[in-house]
């Protein structure tokens, strides 16, 4: 069990990582989408991965941590919440920029060469 | 119980919250007032707190669940100055915006009321998780206050702002989960106790979420390789939120204070000390980029933005070297380098707007409407920013100096702080002369004149640093104790918790 969940934490982390250094905004956001994903689990962990525990006194033989639950919980809130807004400022930038490059630059510069070489 | 150490994270949150409401959403007249009121109770508060924290630390359990499992906020000498600057800053910007920022869209106060919520709460929680909490809560504020009143400029710089901070934010609960894994607790008071007996096999695992920690309030602080951020943002918003803006690095300053001197401090067995060796040449190469920055500046906000920068370096450098001594005359530089470049991004919006076009570009244009005004006041900031004599930069820098006499990273110290007065004096000197000075010949009609309110705000900050200068040695009396409460948690909670501990551990057996 350790193991699927160390490496499903990994690969999430590793394309949450590489999609986050793209050069546009919408694989920037779903990578950011995924490193989250990859940071509630991780951060679910480190109350130790137990079976048939419950997160109440004498309910089950074995009791799990609660506190890493509670605190997944707000952490998935705000992350949602981040994304959300993230969404909307991409939009925004690109509708701002006409291009969707975190940047804003290549598709700007080009414009502008055009707007200038169709003037002259 | 005394319910005043929640009041300042409560009063903006549900006055902010009152504000987006039906009867006050559409008035705004109605919504300044109410903001301005609520920013005086908060200096009043800030200032009461001053005086409690001076007697003895105040605690605070929320809800009446006792720590370490309730959420705890403790109010204690650095927490209490903090709040009662930002207070005090943010009763200025308030002002200020009222000359036109507030009309450039909707919600401006709530958004404004939200952000101080989380400043204030990120200084008063003693708890690491909530301390994730309102960082997010003062980010998403600032991130809706950034792209406020819109435009391409905005939007780009938010966008990578955003970015860098939700990556920031990701970093810290990874840094959360591999402490509370190892270390078993959230608490600060908790942890502090907790880290000095550690295994030697978490120990490593514990290191790797202490110096996780460091790179996400690194990256709050701007401090070297995650400073790009900072100039680009503070260029694009607009002049109030920037001021407010001018105590977030200070944020990110507190909680390296906090953790790598309460939690990783001198008792921490181990894992002492552990940041010290990376803040400190950081430290002095943020400086050094600042400087840099301030060369290559081409505006007044530019310039400022990278005076923060270099501002943070010296923060830092406060606290690494020397102990208590220079981290007390390193609040007393926190005090007033945030209400210098506060004001300075304040002036910088005047100067801009009656430029015209130019802005406050360093070029040749139209003179400003009211020189005599905005000369002066960019005088006495530009004195106080660079460290002249007689205003409190001069106060503490010289104290900076001098608490550093005599040990081995003199050396390096005393170039760092003496070429980055050097270098503001530069910066000042070019950016003063291009403004007031060389004017273009045509006069125009130009721009609005500074309205009352912004006359106000600038005036009230300006008069803060020569308060700050007469009464330095009160507040260097007080931020000693401020120094000596970071150093060591006051709350004594460890035996409470080790029973705890041991209950739930038989519980587990049986």
């Amino acid at each position: 069990m350790e193991l699927i969940f160390a490496l499903c934490v990994g690969v999430m982390t590793s394309c949450g990582v590489y999609l986050c250094l793209r050069g546009t905004t919408f694989t920037v956001v779903i990578g950011l989408t995924l490193l989250s994903y990859a940071v509630n689990l991780f951060l679910f962990a480190s109350g130790r991965l137990h079976l048939n525990a419950a997160p109440i006194l004498g309910v089950s033989q074995q009791i799990a941590d609660p506190l890493p639950q509670a605190l997944v919980l707000t952490a998935i809130v705000i992350g949602f919440g981040m994304t959300a807004f993230l969404v909307v400022l991409a939009i925004r930038t690109s509708a701002d920029w006409g291009t969707d490059h975190v940047d804003g630059k290549p598709q700007a510069i080009e414009n502008t060469i055009q707007q200038e070489s169709g003037r002259s | 119980m005394n319910h005043l150490p929640v009041l300042p994270i409560l009063l903006p949150s549900l006055s902010g919250i009152l504000m987006l409401l039906p009867p006050l959403s559409k008035r705004l007249t109605v919504q300044r007032w109410i903001s301005w009121f609520v920013l005086i109770a908060l200096v009043v508060i800030g200032g009461l707190l001053v005086l409690h924290a001076q007697r003895q630390t105040l605690t605070y359990a929320l809800g009446g669940w006792q720590p370490p499992f309730g959420i705890l906020l403790v109010v204690d000498r650095p927490a209490a100055l903090l709040l009662s600057l930002t207070a005090v800053l943010a009763f200025c910007a308030g002002l200020y915006s009222a000359g036109k920022e507030d009309r450039e869209g909707p919600f401006f106060y709530p958004l404004f009321l939200f952000q101080i919520m989380g400043i204030n709460g990120a200084f008063l929680t003693g708890d690491l998780f909530n301390l994730f909490v309102f960082y997010e809560v003062l980010l998403i504020s600032s991130y809706a206050l950034l792209v406020y009143g819109g435009g391409s400029a905005k939007s780009k710089a938010a966008f990578q702002y955003v970015t860098l901070n939700l990556i920031g934010s990701a970093l810290f609960l990874v840094a959360l989960g591999t402490l509370y894994g190892t270390v078993g607790s959230l608490n600060m008071a908790d942890m502090s106790y907790r880290v000095g007996l550690l295994q030697p096999e978490d120990q490593t695992l514990a290191k790797t979420g202490g110096l996780l920690l460091l790179l996400v309030f690194s990256l709050k602080s701007a401090l070297l390789p995650l400073h790009f951020w900072l100039p680009k943002t503070y260029a694009a918003a607009s002049a109030s939120v920037v001021a407010l803006f001018a105590v977030m690095t200070k944020v990110g300053f507190y909680s390296i204070c906090r953790v790598f001197a309460g939690i990783f401090g001198s008792d921490a067995g181990a894992l002492a000390n552990l940041a010290t060796p990376w803040i400190w040449p950081l430290a002095i190469a943020t400086i050094a980029i600042g400087n840099l920055g301030v060369y290559a500046a081409t505006s007044l906000r530019l310039i400022a933005a990278n005076i923060v920068i270099v501002s943070v370096g010296t923060l830092l450098l406060a606290f690494v070297i020397g102990g208590e001594h220079s981290l007390s005359i390193g609040f007393y530089y926190l005090l007033h380098s945030t209400v210098v470049t506060g004001a300075l991004f304040l002036i910088a919006d005047l100067i801009g707007t009656q430029r015209g076009s130019a802005m406050d570009q360093l070029v040749t244009a139209r003179p400003v409407i009211q020189p005599t005004f905005l000369g002066g006041a960019f005088l006495v900031t530009a004195i106080a920013a660079i460290g002249l004599p007689p205003l409190s930069g001069f106060v503490s820098k010289a104290l900076l100096l001098e608490s550093t006499r005599r040990i081995a990273e003199q050396v390096w110290v005393w170039p760092a702080l003496l070429i980055s007065s050097l270098t503001a004096l530069i910066a000042f000197s070019r950016a003063g002369s291009t403004f007031f000075w060389n004017i273009a010949t045509q006069d125009s009609s130009g721009g609005p004149k500074a309205r009352f309110t912004q006359i106000i705000a600038v005036s009230i900050l300006l008069s803060l640093t020569a308060l700050m200068t007469t009464f330095a040695s009160s507040i260097l009396t007080y931020s000693e104790g401020a120094a000596r409460d970071i150093r060591k948690h006051p709350i004594h909670i460890e035996g409470r918790i080790e029973t705890d501990r041991s209950q739930v551990h038989e519980a587990h057996k049986s």
